[in-house]
């Protein structure tokens, strides 16, 4: 017991001499034990409990006098025990608040009284009495004593035959074996935690900020203490923070990133709040993930950090071993003195005050728990008697080996702490790339596939053999299944990337070539890619882009391909030259003159570019490579790739293209660069996935007029059309689906396509598609129903039914398009009837609600034909409860597409007199007047032509001309539109019924500007502008009159 | 040696090799007897001797095993009287430079057949393996390392599983993989030194010089673009 409360209990650093325990919670648990201990005692051995002690153990009590019951006498201030010893003393003494107690039997007794106060009354007794063991049984058996010296005293005892002698041994095998139990129920305890403290973190700090400070050498910019104040424990955190186990508080500023400011706890470091606004104050909340210590947490943090400290790394290493040395050094030289003393010291009393003096090196050696606890340990079990001492001279040699076997173990728990940081930073660092998975490795336990040890032998030669080996182990490694995620991550998680990588950069053509043929297998693994570039892989494959062999240009550049699947690798390619380097690549194909023999290790040119296309499609998904390629001149050479007859070369090459329409300049050059015949041509090739790319591309670059002719005049059309009847291949549909739609924008070109029955077939796409096709297929149809021939064919077909279905779907390009094809067929009175029954009208309308803008207009214009085509359409409208409303609001949007829309909607709304009514109750004409000053020509004749028709109803001119609508219209009149004159005129012509408009007008000078209109060949437009200059001039006639008469 | 002798030799050498035409035949055997030191007398038959040969693959070809140079020697010296004759230089070139996989491939096993039993034995490739891993200290068995590489090897190109490789289990294993075929040991022209090597300085020892030339030739062989640079060396030729 003595030895466990010496050594393992946790002792607040305020002096030893009245030191306080820590409430830590191996403490707590120390106590817990001995309580059980005590408790028990008086029943397990009544005879021991008897037994009095040599002194009392005295400490202060919060017990009170009262709380003691039957066979106490029990005083206003004191507490005796109704048992008492030979000589008549009471076992239990309490004079308030000090007590004394003599036997097991009272404290156990004791404690029973105590009920909740047990810890706290364990804890001031341990407290007060430091070595328990003395004071029971005597200083013969002082607690620091070794084992053998006791148990000759015990001999001792035996040979005297006293039977006090024997209980008192008894009680001493007792406590030794409770101490025994202590020590490793708290070592347990022990294991579990990750206990830094204040030494180990200053000693951290301090080495950091050695290696700290301007220039990018160094591994941080600065590290500083928030406080300058250190207390006597080494903390520097304010002691109602101490008690939370936090010690101190750091601002590290890294190379790359803010400020960090960072606590340092007993369990660990994390990131804190940071400093608050009011300067001296600290957040303490934690903000991130604890991280084992400083260098961790920095080296996740800041990848700047790692980097420079790879570099300077083994210096840093170095003095932090140095560091941790002398520290796992000194007691070891502490202990080693004791045992040299131990066994020079034959006579017991120098031996004493030895092992007394071992105790104190142990209390002040607290500094590494973990450590210094196992050796202790260690150091007592290791032995049983005197004559083992003897032996003991070698212990220092021992006690290295333990420690090593201790560190290993730490280390491995820190391992599996490291691995866990690693997928939490991975999973929230990585916000970069959606293909970036989160990294898992191979666990260290789980069961390894017979490959992995195999694939770890491999690696082994691989690092060890010459070129002979070298290259054996290349081709058996290439045997395994490199395909299998298992085989790709034992590679990696046995170090053969970098092997692999490293021998890309020797001179061995061989060697280069069997890495190259693995890394490009392997590298379709999503983390092996990351990992390649991680380790610096990329530009050592771009310089073998240069290389003289062709057979390696191609392996380099089919790796390229694999791992330049996401925008980081991509964004290393293009820093690192690659792009140039990989058009140059293209470049060797149109060397006609091949040799007939090819030469060993070499390929063919053909492949060269193959690869060179490839490796580039990977890399023309980042805007910046587009750019890159187009200035290194790619495109020349793309378009005469596009002639050659093969397949496998015409895929990556199309697919680069198709990359690149998404840029104006490429789609410039696909126009003038005779690509669109080529795409056209391979349209009709057997390859599913050049057919694809190829629509694809066409689709791209089918936006421009002058392309979509061309598509025509190359004929490309019929294939498209024919293509729309393989619906088994997703992707391709969607593309071939995309290049109709696009190319149907043309008149001419939906004729043809009304030839082919393109039409019919695109009606049946319309079921059972993915959304990408079903946007497409709508799209398509939406611009073919511009024409009426074409709406029959969509009636007849039975296309309203599935059209109408689609409404209610949430993909926002589909309802667009969906909308826009209902919108048009709703033209025809025979479709409009169907979509009634369908119930399409209220599927628009709702619509209307669509957070979308562009959905919201979309189904605006819709509206227009259904309500212009309905039966009844007045009624249908009023029965869309709350839908007026609803859209009279829309006239609040700010979207001028919306605006337009919704006007153009009111418009036909409005010519129902009693849905005018309501909207005129919803507020329309203020909302109307108030959009009146603008620009946009297409809401100006909407605009127009509502206002036009909500004059009709009640006092509405008037409250037009109210809300100051007039003044702007008149201006539309100088806008160069004829739609918008037109619009305007009539809604002039409406408001000029009312004499105040008319003055309005006259002074905006609407006359003159009318009396042009009215030479209009536009007849409407003359009858309206004609109507409104008779009515401002009967006006002025009859002011005339009034003013004469 | 006079010319009639010369270009008789040429025309006979010519005849039986198909990867040379007339002028690099004739190239060769003047840049042979540039080697040797001087033409052939009556009766006595010169040629290139184990050590000079030795240095011409260390010093052009970049060779460095000592076995595996031996073997090359051996290979050369069709009729095995100890030197490299004027007739077994040019074949032996022809296949070094310009061979086909085929040619090569007989070429590589009979180097690596070191008893010639139509067989590499499993004892072979440790013999030519041997040198081939990094010693570990701290191993037991320092052979361990290169055994298991032998085993591995026989299971990569064992295909009929008898525990040696014959010629058709070598050639089915370099047909699927040609990186094999020089497995046990570089027998051939490092393919790094084969491309250009326009960078080197000229030195005028006469060692150097000899190799100099049989590089130029080497880069005319491979490139067929530095016509200039054969004439040179042939006027260097003439020099020496």
């Amino acid at each position: 017991m003595g030895l466990a409360l010496a050594k393992l209990a946790q002792w607040t650093a305020a002096g030893h001499g009245a030191g306080t325990l820590e409430i830590t919670p191996l403490n707590e648990a120390i106590l817990k034990e001995i309580i059980t201990f005590v408790e028990s005692f008086i029943y397990k051995y009544p005879q021991e409990a008897k037994f009095v002690f040599v002194e009392p153990l005295e400490w202060n009590t919060s017990l009170a006098p009262s709380e003691f019951e039957s066979g106490y006498v029990v005083s206003e201030t004191t507490v005796k025990s109704e048992e008492v010893d030979k000589n008549g003393q009471p076992l239990l003494f309490l004079s308030v608040p000090q007590i004394k107690i003599r036997s097991f039997g009272q404290l156990s007794r004791l404690l029973f009284i105590a009920k909740t106060a047990k810890l706290k009354e364990a804890q001031a007794c341990v407290e007060a009495n430091r070595d328990p063991i003395v004071k029971i049984l005597g200083s013969d058996y002082n607690t620091m004593k070794e084992d053998s010296i006791a148990l000759n005293i015990l001999d001792k005892i035996t040979r005297d035959d006293d039977p006090e002698r024997e209980i008192k041994k008894k009680i001493a095998m007792l406590l030794k074996q409770l101490d025994q139990h202590l020590l490793n129920h708290s070592l347990k305890h022990i294991s579990l935690e990750i206990s830094l403290n204040p030494m180990t973190v200053k000693k951290d700090i301090e080495l950091l900020k050695r290696f700290s400070g301007k220039g990018d050498q160094t591994v941080l910019e600065s590290i500083e203490y928030t406080s300058d104040y250190e207390f006597s424990n080494g903390c520097r955190a304010p002691p109602w923070r101490q008690i939370h186990g936090e010690m101190c508080y750091v601002l590290v500023k890294p190379h790359d990133g803010e400020t960090l400011c960072v606590t340092c706890s007993a369990g660990g470091v994390f990131l804190n709040g940071g400093k608050t606004d009011d300067e001296e104050d600290i957040n303490y909340e934690r903000k991130g993930s604890i991280y084992k210590d400083l260098v961790t947490f920095l080296r996740e943090k800041s990848p700047q950090f790692l980097e420079n400290m790879s570099k300077q790394g083994i210096s840093f290493n170095e003095e932090q071993q140095k560091e941790k040395d002398p520290l796992s050094e000194a007691p070891k030289k502490d202990e080693a003195a004791a045992f040299h003393k131990d066994i020079s010291g034959s006579d017991k009393r120098s031996l004493e005050k030895n092992q007394i003096n071992f105790g104190r090196n142990q209390m002040t050696k607290r500094l590494e728990p973990s450590l210094n606890w196992k050796t202790t340990v260690n150091y007592k079990q290791s032995k049983g008697s005197v004559k083992e001492i003897q032996e003991d001279k070698h212990t220092g040699k021992l006690e290295k080996t333990r420690l090593s076997v201790s560190l290993g173990r730490a280390q491995l728990r820190r391992k599996s702490a490291e691995k866990i940081e690693e997928i939490i930073s991975d999973s929230s660092s990585e916000s970069e790339e959606d293909e970036e998975p989160p990294d898992h490795r191979q666990e260290a336990n789980a069961d390894l596939p017979s490959e992995y040890w195999q694939i770890q032998k491999l690696v082994k030669y691989l690092k060890g053999g010459n070129q002979t080996a070298t290259v054996i182990a290349l081709c058996s490694m290439r045997d395994f299944n490199l395909a299998q995620e298992t085989c790709q991550l034992a590679i990696r998680d046995v170090g053969g990337l970098e092997v692999l990588i490293n021998l890309l950069e020797t001179d061995e053509v061989k060697c280069k070539i069997g890495s190259l043929k693995i890394l490009k297998e392997i590298s379709h693994n999503p983390q092996i890619r990351r990992n390649i570039v991680d380790l610096g892989g990329l530009p050592i494959m771009v310089n073998i882009l240069d290389s003289p062999h062709k057979s390696l240009k191609c392996l380099a550049a089919e790796t390229i391909a694999n791992v330049a699947k996401f925008t980081r690798a991509r964004r290393v390619v293009r820093q690192y030259g690659g792009i140039t380097k990989l058009v140059a690549l293209l470049d060797c194909a149109h060397d006609s003159t091949e040799p007939a023999q090819l030469s060993l290790y070499e390929a063919r040119d053909v492949e060269v570019a193959r690869c060179g296309a490839l490796a580039l499609w990977s890399c023309s998904k980042s805007h910046a490579n587009k750019e890159a390629m187009r200035k290194a001149g790619g495109f020349p050479l793309l378009a005469q790739l596009l002639k050659t007859p093969h397949e496998n070369m015409l895929i990556p090459v199309v697919g680069t293209l198709q990359e690149c329409a998404s840029e104006e300049n490429y789609r410039a050059a696909i126009k003038a660069g005779r690509i669109i015949e080529s795409l056209v041509k391979n349209l009709s090739s057997q390859n599913e996935q050049l057919q694809e790319h190829c629509a694809m591309a066409i689709y791209q670059c089918a936006e421009d007029e002058e392309t979509r002719d061309l598509v025509r005049l190359h004929g490309g059309l019929k294939p498209l059309a024919s293509l729309l009847n393989k619906t088994d291949n997703k992707e391709r549909l969607a593309a071939v689906t995309g290049a109709i739609w696009k190319c149907s924008i043309s008149k001419e070109n939906v004729t043809k396509f009304r030839e082919y029955k393109a039409i019919e077939t695109l009606v049946g796409l319309l079921t059972d598609q993915p959304e990408e096709v079903l946007v497409n297929v709508v799209g398509a149809l939406g611009e073919c129903c511009q024409e009426l021939e074409n709406r029959v064919i969509i009636r007849k077909c039975g296309g309203i039914q599935p059209l109408v279905n689609l409404l209610v779907g949430i993909n926002q390009a589909l309802l667009v398009n969906v909308t826009k094809v209902v919108g048009a067929c709703a033209v025809e009175p025979e479709s409009m009837m169907i979509i009634d029954r369908l119930d399409g009208v209220r599927l628009l309308w709702s619509l209307l609600k669509n957070p979308h803008p562009d959905v919201k207009a979309s189904a605006a214009w819709a509206l227009c034909p259904c309500i212009e085509n309905a039966k009844d359409a007045g009624e249908m409208v009023r029965s869309f409860v709350g839908g007026l409303e609803l859209i009279v609001n829309l006239l609040k949007s700010d979207n001028k597409e919306v605006l337009a829309s919704v006007c153009a909607a009111i418009t036909n709304i409005a010519k129902d007199r009693e849905n005018l009514a309501v909207i005129t109750d919803h507020g329309v004409v203020p909302l109307l007047s108030k959009l009146a000053n603008t620009n946009n020509n297409k809401l100006r004749h909407h605009l127009a032509e509502a206002i036009s028709r909500c004059c009709m109803w009640g006092r509405n001119r008037v409250a037009f001309g109210e809300h100051k609508a007039v003044a702007p219209l008149v201006r539309y009149l100088k806008s160069s539109d004829t739609n918008v004159h037109r619009a305007t005129a009539q809604a002039l012509y409406q408001l000029s019924e009312d004499a105040d408009n008319c003055i309005t007008m006259h002074e905006n000078g609407a006359v003159k500007l009318l009396l042009d209109m009215v030479g209009s060949p536009d007849q409407d437009l003359q009858e309206a502008a004609a109507g409104c200059i008779s009515n401002i001039r009967r006006l002025a006639l009859a002011t005339e009159k009034a003013r004469y008469t | 040696m006079n010319r009639k002798k010369l270009q008789k030799l040429t025309d006979t050498l010519t005849k039986n090799c198909k990867h040379f035409n007339k002028f690099e035949v004739n190239c060769l055997i003047r840049l042979f007897y540039n080697l040797v030191g001087g033409v052939e007398r009556q009766g006595l038959i010169i040629g290139l001797d184990r050590n000079a040969f030795r240095n011409i693959l260390h010093v052009t070809f970049g060779m460095t095993d000592d076995m595996i140079m031996d073997r090359v020697f051996r290979a050369f010296d069709k009729d095995n009287d100890g030197c490299v004759n004027v007739s077994e230089w040019v074949h032996g070139l022809s296949l070094f430079l310009r061979g086909s996989l085929e040619e090569k491939m007989k070429y590589c096993f009979e180097v690596f057949d070191l008893n010639g039993d139509g067989f590499i034995s499993k004892e072979e490739m440790f013999h030519m393996l041997k040198n081939s891993l990094l010693k570990q200290p701290t191993e037991e068995d320092p052979d361990e390392g290169i055994k298991d590489l032998v085993e591995i090897t026989l299971k990569k190109m064992d295909h009929d599983h008898d525990g040696k490789l014959s010629f058709a289990d070598y050639e089915l294993a370099v047909r699927k993989e040609t990186l094999l075929l020089e497995a046990f040991g570089p027998c051939l022209p490092d393919p790094k030194v084969l491309i250009a090597r326009w960078n080197l300085k000229l030195k005028y020892s006469k060692i150097q010089m000899n190799s100099m030339i049989c590089e130029y030739l080497n880069v005319y062989i491979v490139s067929k673009r530095s016509w200039m640079y054969i004439e040179k060396s042939l006027k260097l030729l003439d020099f020496l």
